[in-house]
């Protein structure tokens, strides 16, 4: 074995090992813990839990094709159209992504109060509209308009060109980005618990219910199994759909291949301004019912709530927002570029190896943030520092996810240039992939935060009652009765997404590539 | 004593990029690397500058074997064919890339970039953006930034192909005065004859990973090893002669090929070695007229010859197609292949 190759599985053992110890043990704990006690065949074989498994894949499926659907004109409208306002349509469709489930579980209460199936649906569809529109309109700002072209110049219709020469060559985008979104809406927690509440369940609610409510372990094992195995399916599909997206492609500069619409193409637009206002009403809804009550829940931020809902001011947990998201980017970032510099590197012969890590990557993604914060509690529990820890767990795949394809972007013969004028190794990373993907790096970093600030699941699971996070005092606030609690709750969510939007915009401006895949 | 390459050979799984290479570029040498694209030229070229690992055979510099000697460390500079500048730094930066990973303070530095961009025509570049620069310009750099830190060799991946032809011949010429001029040993790797030709002293055939023919370019152009490399080098038709004192003689006629050894040889026919002339003793019939650069060129049917032979006339005036035509054999264009050829490998 060569020292390069040792050099990438030392710098390779960091995130695993990371992943062995903070993922991979305290899941297998909660997971032995629960089946030790038997009794999961009589969970595995009850109509109820086939049930849920048909409830969950069923809203997941029906909000990943509307996510699909409502994400193919924007995903139109940033690759192929110059347009004044882009930068804005940017900021503006990836500001759902990246809200706290919290907030828009209460955006859509705000805007349908009967909630049900239907408001599930949307609301998962709301969050990932962004994933769609990026990961598609990322692949089709680089291909080749001229194929189109040519399809059109041999007499193709408008709509012909687009379903036999467009289509295929950003299908993969396509089923990549529907991979990742179906994982993203099966395995959702805080939206489907605020919406469906007892009535409609999933998987990942059924075993945060059945841990935390009925103290149901076995049950909650075996459906966190069953979890499991349906999230490593996935991931293989998107994982070969992706393969197929890497290697297929002659990639053109994107300023090439944007113009200002013509004819039909305007309708497209229009569709997209329509998703855009569809995604703009749940926020637009939220603002205007935090203010429903004048200031008096802004004001109200100071205090803990009616009847001391709260433990500490919740201004005060503002602060340990902050600092837990900072903890988790540093280290997100630590771990998430090392895995990138290696699946960067991994050269095609030993793809297995790459695609391996790469899974393994995404896997805390889709396994439920419950199973991982009470297997967190039960391993760890001694631990202080268990919020950054388990919200690092959740943004590493995002931070490996923005990184890489702009490493994999840089010619590799720039880095044998820098080699072959004296530069070593360690000098090559430097001067060359550091340079070149520095503010792809700082704009990931960014990413990460926003998203660890708005984390749930884990987090609700973890933070000690005397020091939550903004969204889990959010979550608790909405919990318990009073109009002050009400109204700080909304309060705090636009607070939370305001933070938000600020640093959406800040790595907007930070952004060198469309490639990225969120 | 410069490179010296023995048995190199690199495996790609299954398939053999490079067979069994023995070749040596000695010190003040350039040699170009010349064959059809994908018969592992470039593949060696990264196994001498130490990108790819042979499978067998030995990279050798001065008589040191370079097996564990890792890129940085070999002093090859390189230039790949698109230049692959750093797009984030200046003009000058990017030329003194090397200088600055070998330690050299920022005055000299700045004299040596100065110095460089100079050389290669490019003076009063020093702050220019690299991606604004046209493709010729870049190559300049490119070469400039390899020379910079005075490399003990310079491999060039196909420099030039690149660029646009008039521009391509213009720098085939610049680039072999400026190695001329730094006396650079250099490795040249190239699919085009005019560009291996004009910039080195000995030119390597390269054909299926093998080294058919290693020699000075007049003598690889005058008498190719055999006669595929004679096809690769512009021969279109083979007629068997037989030479007495330095004269060929043939179907189509005797040819003045002093230094010639007796006995029975092929003559390689390229396009020019059949000029249309009233004098000629071959007859035959147009079959075909095209313009190109500075002649014509015609595809005439002979008796004597099984298929139409290429030939050259005159941008003016006759012949036309379905013209009788008189032609005669021209030194210039005939290659001489001897059946015995033993190929003078180093």
């Amino acid at each position: 074995m060569s020292a390069r190759a040792l050099g990438l599985l030392g710098l390779a053992l960091l995130p695993l090992v990371f992943l062995g110890l903070f993922f991979a043990w305290p899941v297998a704990s909660i997971l032995g813990l629960g089946l030790r006690d038997g009794g999961v065949l009589d969970v595995l074989t009850s109509a109820d839990t086939w049930r849920l498994v048909g409830f969950t894949v069923g809203q997941a499926a029906a909000a990943t094709a509307v996510a699909v659907l409502a994400g193919m004109p924007l995903a139109y409208v940033l690759a192929r159209c110059a347009l004044p306002g882009m930068g804005l349509l940017r900021v503006l469709i990836v500001v759902p992504f990246v809200l706290p489930t919290v907030v828009v579980g209460l955006a859509f209460r705000a805007l349908l109060p009967d909630g049900g199936v239907l408001s599930i649906v949307l609301a998962n569809a709301f969050f990932n509209v962004a994933v769609v529109a990026r990961t598609v309109g990322g692949l089709w700002a680089h291909t080749d308009r001229r194929a189109e072209e040519a399809a059109r110049a041999l007499g193709a219709s408008r709509w012909r060109a687009f379903t036999s020469v467009v289509l295929p060559a950003i299908a993969p985008a396509i089923g990549s980005a529907a991979a990742v979104v179906f994982l993203f809406c099966a395995t959702s927690f805080g939206v489907v618990l605020m919406l469906g509440g007892a009535r409609f369940r999933t998987l990942e609610t059924e075993i945060y219910l059945r841990t935390v409510e009925l103290f149901d372990l076995p049950g909650a094992a075996a459906l966190s199994v069953l979890q499991v195995a349906a999230v490593l399916a996935v991931l293989v599909i998107g994982a070969v759909a992706r393969r197929r997206r890497e290697t297929a492609l002659a990639l053109r500069r994107s300023v090439e291949t944007a113009r200002r619409p013509v004819g039909g193409e305007w309708a497209v637009v229009a569709a997209a301004c329509l998703v855009l206002v569809g995604l703009m009403v749940p926020v637009i809804g939220l603002v205007a019912r935090s203010l429903s009550g004048g200031v008096d829940g802004y004001l109200a931020l100071a205090g803990q709530g009616d009847s001391n809902t709260l433990q500490v001011p919740a201004l005060e947990t503002v602060q340990n927002s902050l600092r837990a998201a900072t903890d988790a980017t540093l280290l997100a970032m630590a771990l998430g570029v090392t895995s990138a510099v290696v699946l960067s590197q991994v050269r095609r012969g030993r793809r297995v190896l790459g695609e391996a890590l790469d899974v393994a990557l995404m896997v805390p993604l889709g396994v439920s943030a419950v199973t991982v914060g009470f297997g967190y509690l039960i391993t760890l529990g001694d631990l202080p520092v268990l919020v950054p820890l388990a919200q690092a767990l959740v943004i590493t795949p995002l931070i490996v996810r923005t990184v890489l394809p702009v490493l994999r972007a840089i010619d590799e013969r720039l880095r044998q240039a820098a080699g072959t004028l004296g530069a070593n190794p360690l000098r090559v990373w430097r001067e060359v992939d550091l340079a070149l993907a520095g503010r792809s790096l700082v704009a990931a970093a960014g990413f990460g935060y926003v998203v660890a600030l708005g984390e749930f699941g884990a987090t609700s699971f973890l933070a000690r009652p005397e020091a939550p996070t903004l969204p889990v005092a959010i979550g608790r606030l909405i919990s318990r009765p009073g109009v002050l609690n009400n109204q700080m709750a909304y309060a705090a969510c636009v607070l939370l997404m305001l933070v938000t939007v600020a640093a959406v915009v800040v790595i907007e401006r930070l952004r060198t590539t469309a490639v990225g895949e969120f | 004593m410069g490179l010296e390459l023995s048995g190199v050979t690199v495996r790609y799984g299954a398939t053999e990029a490079v067979s069994e290479v023995d070749l040596s570029v000695a010190d003040g040498e350039v040699l170009a690397l010349l064959g059809p694209s994908g018969c592992g030229k470039s593949t060696l070229l990264r196994a001498v500058a130490g990108l790819e690992r042979p499978n067998a055979g030995q990279v050798r510099w001065d008589g040191t074997d370079l097996s564990g000697v890792a890129v940085h460390r070999r002093g090859f500079g390189l230039v790949f064919q698109d230049g692959q500048l750093f797009p984030h730094r200046d003009v000058a930066a990017n030329v003194a890339f090397g200088l600055r990973m070998h330690g050299v303070d920022r005055a000299a530095r700045s004299r040596r970039v100065d110095e460089l961009l100079e050389l290669v025509g490019l003076d009063g570049y020093q702050q220019r953006r690299v991606t604004e620069l046209s493709g010729g310009e870049q190559q300049r750099v490119a070469l400039a930034r390899a020379l910079a830190p005075a490399p003990r060799l310079l491999l060039l991946d196909e420099p030039l192909s690149a660029l646009d032809r008039v521009l391509r011949e213009q720098l085939a010429v610049d680039l072999a005065g400026l190695l001329r001029q730094t006396g650079t040993t250099a490795l040249v790797v190239t699919h085009d004859h005019d560009e291996a030709f004009t910039l080195a002293d000995r030119v390597a055939l390269m054909q299926a990973g093998r080294i058919r023919q290693v020699g000075p370019p007049d003598e690889v152009w005058r008498r190719p090893a055999d006669e595929e490399v004679a096809g690769f080098l512009g021969c279109t038709t083979f007629v068997p002669g037989t030479a007495s004192d330095g004269v060929v003689s043939s179907v189509l006629g005797a040819v003045d090929l002093p230094g010639t050894a007796d006995g029975s040889v092929r003559l390689g026919l390229r396009a020019n070695a059949l000029r249309a002339d009233t004098e000629g003793s071959v007859r035959g019939e147009v079959v075909q007229r095209l313009h190109r650069r500075d002649h014509a060129r015609l595809l005439v049917r002979l008796d004597v010859v099984a298929s139409p032979v290429e030939a050259v006339a005159p941008v003016v005036g006759p012949p036309g197609t379905g013209d009788h035509v008189h032609l005669v054999l021209d030194p210039d264009g005939v290659a001489v292949i001897h059946p015995s050829f033993v190929d003078s490998r180093p």
